[in-house]
């Protein structure tokens, strides 16, 4: 039964993450090896389900044999295996890389465990077809998210942390009104269910009102810009492994697909609703970069283009066009890649000289030639220079705006771009070009974390390659089709059953 | 146990004496009942760590840890967690994730309705230890002030 794939999704990090807690800390090695071999079978499972869905189309899994608008399910389609497969893929590299870094760390099973169990909330989220479900994993990845940012336990982190759990949980507050008043407007949970509810009852207030509660929720939890606020202080205040995790993945799960979920496949996209996701967008997209350009803090400065560049994947899903979902979704998949890797890189910077501080750099590309090859490659790509991933995204989705006649949204992503190259320049030039500033003993960073920069730093070279008519119909096709059914969902999830 | 410099009054002490073996009895009746009554694991498992953190306040920290120190509530949270995945991944075998394969027997009976008190006796270790723990953090961790040693 081919369906017994989709709870493996939640099963094995959960397991993973208790395994972990249970006996990691008595067996040295344990929790790199269980988190290593649950993060690649994810991986394989996340990218075999890629062709599985080619085979059969969208897959519903009853848990515990209850059939759905009774039941609890979970779904299986076009854009849950897109994102499944951005994260688990990204998961599987960093926990390679926490292998070496988290060295420096006492209690690594306890890092591990969270990790695991971030991941297992994340997955839940994506792969949920149940809208409290949904919420309870969310809760669960965010709570580990928590922890995870005062890892290190220094004044500064403990402080981050408690303004992104503060922040956090007014955010999952709403999320949690909006479900409330759907569910007491249509008497189901079930999302296919409920989007066929609401079909039948046509338009509310209530629905409108749950709908601004989402956006508040889930904006603030992909950080949109009026919305933005934790993200500069959490993201660089936690280990590079997870600040990496939280700007690539975590973000996009428990914000844009769930934006995308609730309003595209559930509560159905309106004008007014994608107008206001354009023009959030498009906010984020100039603040960010704008706030970025003046950081000298390397991870702070990181922190600031993850506001921006969840602008452009905001921005091309707000378009509403084929093309605009396309690039969106394109976009959101290259960002994952190029951040995570700077983020690393970051990491590794950080590992080897014990400075975040731009100006006390300089000269690492001599000493570190992998980590400033591969941040070059990131730095690169973000920018949207022409054979990296991030420039095909960047024009799909400037183009999309032309298409549908938005043209200062189209000059905004272009000013945009052009700001994040000229502040990617000086990474480059402090960072890594001219003469050395710091520590003199400089030494490359190990094993592990090289072998993971460097995977990634091929991904981001190939991944333009996804638009060839060969990859495109197996994973990005069936994602922007997904989104743009709207809610052809239902029909989709209860022709499944 | 007995030092009287520990904890609090006498008073105190005595009725603690008396109660504290009837509140773990009752969080595990709770517990026990949950598919047939009012409460559950989450419940039951309230009651069960608060026997306990009625001995810390009233005996002081020591003579809880005696009973139960940290590493051992802690070995209970992760038995509990993975005893709960493991039940309903066993389910997968029979066909469904959390499908309840046992026989459901005789409604209202205490043995009955499969697999649910066996989940319910999964949550109940994992929500006692885990707020035993939380209670140990809350009175034992102090995070020093700007400038202040540790």
């Amino acid at each position: 039964m081919t369906q017994n794939l989709l709870p493996l999704f939640i099963i094995i990090p959960l397991a993973a993450a208790f395994l972990n807690s249970l006996i990691g800390k008595r067996i040295k090695g344990f929790p790199d090896v269980v988190s290593a071999v649950a993060t690649f079978a994810l991986a394989f499972i996340s990218v075999y389900s890629v062709f599985l869905l080619k085979e059969s189309g969208t897959l519903v899994y009853k848990v515990g044999g209850w059939a759905p608008p009774i039941g609890i399910s979970m779904v299986m389609d076009g854009l849950t295996v897109f994102m499944l497969v951005t994260l688990n893929l990204i998961a599987f590299l960093i926990s390679m890389y926490s292998v070496n870094y988290m060295e420096k760390y006492t209690d690594k099973w306890i890092f591990y465990s969270l990790f695991l169990l971030v991941i297992g909330g994340m997955n839940g989220v994506v792969i949920s077809g149940d809208m409290f479900n949904m919420y309870v994993f969310l809760e669960i990845a965010a709570i580990a998210s928590y922890a995870l940012v005062a890892f290190g336990t220094e004044q500064e982190e403990l402080e981050a942390a408690f303004k992104y759990a503060v922040m956090g949980t007014v955010a999952s507050s709403f999320i949690l009104l909006g479900i409330v008043f759907l569910y007491s407007f249509t008497s189901t949970l079930n999302m296919a269910d409920m989007a066929m509810q609401l079909t039948g009852k046509g338009a509310s207030g209530i629905v409108r009102l749950a709908g601004v509660f989402f956006l508040m929720g889930f904006g603030l939890k992909s950080a949109l810009v009026p919305f933005h606020a934790w993200l500069p202080d959490a993201h660089p205040s936690a280990p590079a492994p997870i600040s990496a995790m939280l700007s690539g993945i975590l973000i996009k799960s428990l914000g844009v697909y769930a934006i995308i979920r609730i309003f595209f496949s559930v509560l159905g996209a309106s004008a007014g609703i994608l107008n206001m996701l354009m023009i959030l967008g498009g906010l984020s997209m100039i603040m960010g970069v704008c706030l970025a350009l003046g950081q000298w803090d390397f991870k702070r400065l990181l922190a600031y283009h993850s506001i921006s560049q969840i602008g452009y994947v905001v921005l091309g899903i707000g378009l509403g066009t084929p093309l605009g979902i396309l690039g969106g979704l394109f976009h959101l998949f290259n960002h994952s890649l190029f951040k995570s890797l700077l983020f690393l890189n970051s990491g590794a910077v950080e590992y080897a000289t014990g400075t975040r501080d731009l100006r006390k750099m300089g000269g690492l590309k001599g000493k570190m030639p992998v980590t400033a090859n591969t941040s070059l490659v990131a730095s690169m790509s973000i920018a949207g220079i022409p054979p990296f991933n991030g420039f095909w995204s960047k024009l799909i989705i400037i183009v999309a705006c032309i298409q549908s006649y938005h043209f200062i949204y189209a000059a905004l992503a272009v000013i945009g771009s052009i700001l994040t190259l000229s502040s990617f320049m000086k990474v480059q030039r402090y960072g890594f070009f001219g003469e050395s500033k710091g520590k003199a003993n400089v030494k490359e960073v190990p094993f592990f974390m090289k072998l993971s920069m460097i995977l990634l730093a091929l991904v981001c070279l190939s991944a333009g390659l996804l638009l060839l008519p060969l990859f495109y119909d197996y994973f990005l096709k069936p994602a922007s089709d997904a989104v743009l059914a709207g809610r052809g969902y239902l029909v989709d999830v209860l022709g499944a059953i | 146990m007995d030092d009287p410099k520990k904890g609090m009054t006498l008073i105190v002490k005595t009725i603690t004496r008396l109660t504290v073996g009837l509140i773990l009895l009752f969080g595990i009746y709770i517990v026990s009942h949950g598919h047939v009554s009012p409460g559950g694991g989450f419940a039951g498992g309230v009651i069960i760590s608060l026997s306990f953190i009625h001995i810390m306040l009233a005996f002081g920290e020591e003579a809880a840890f005696k009973k139960v120190n940290q590493g051992i509530a802690s070995l209970f949270e992760s038995f509990g967690a993975i005893l709960f995945i493991t039940i309903a991944a066993i389910g997968m075998g029979s066909g469904y994730f959390f499908l309840n394969f046992l026989r459901k027997g005789e409604p209202f009976k205490l043995f009955s309705s499969g697999l649910i008190p066996l989940y319910n006796i999964a949550i109940s270790f994992k929500v006692a230890s885990g707020l035993f723990m939380i209670v140990i953090l809350l009175m034992l961790l102090k995070i020093p002030k700007k400038g202040e040693k540790q």
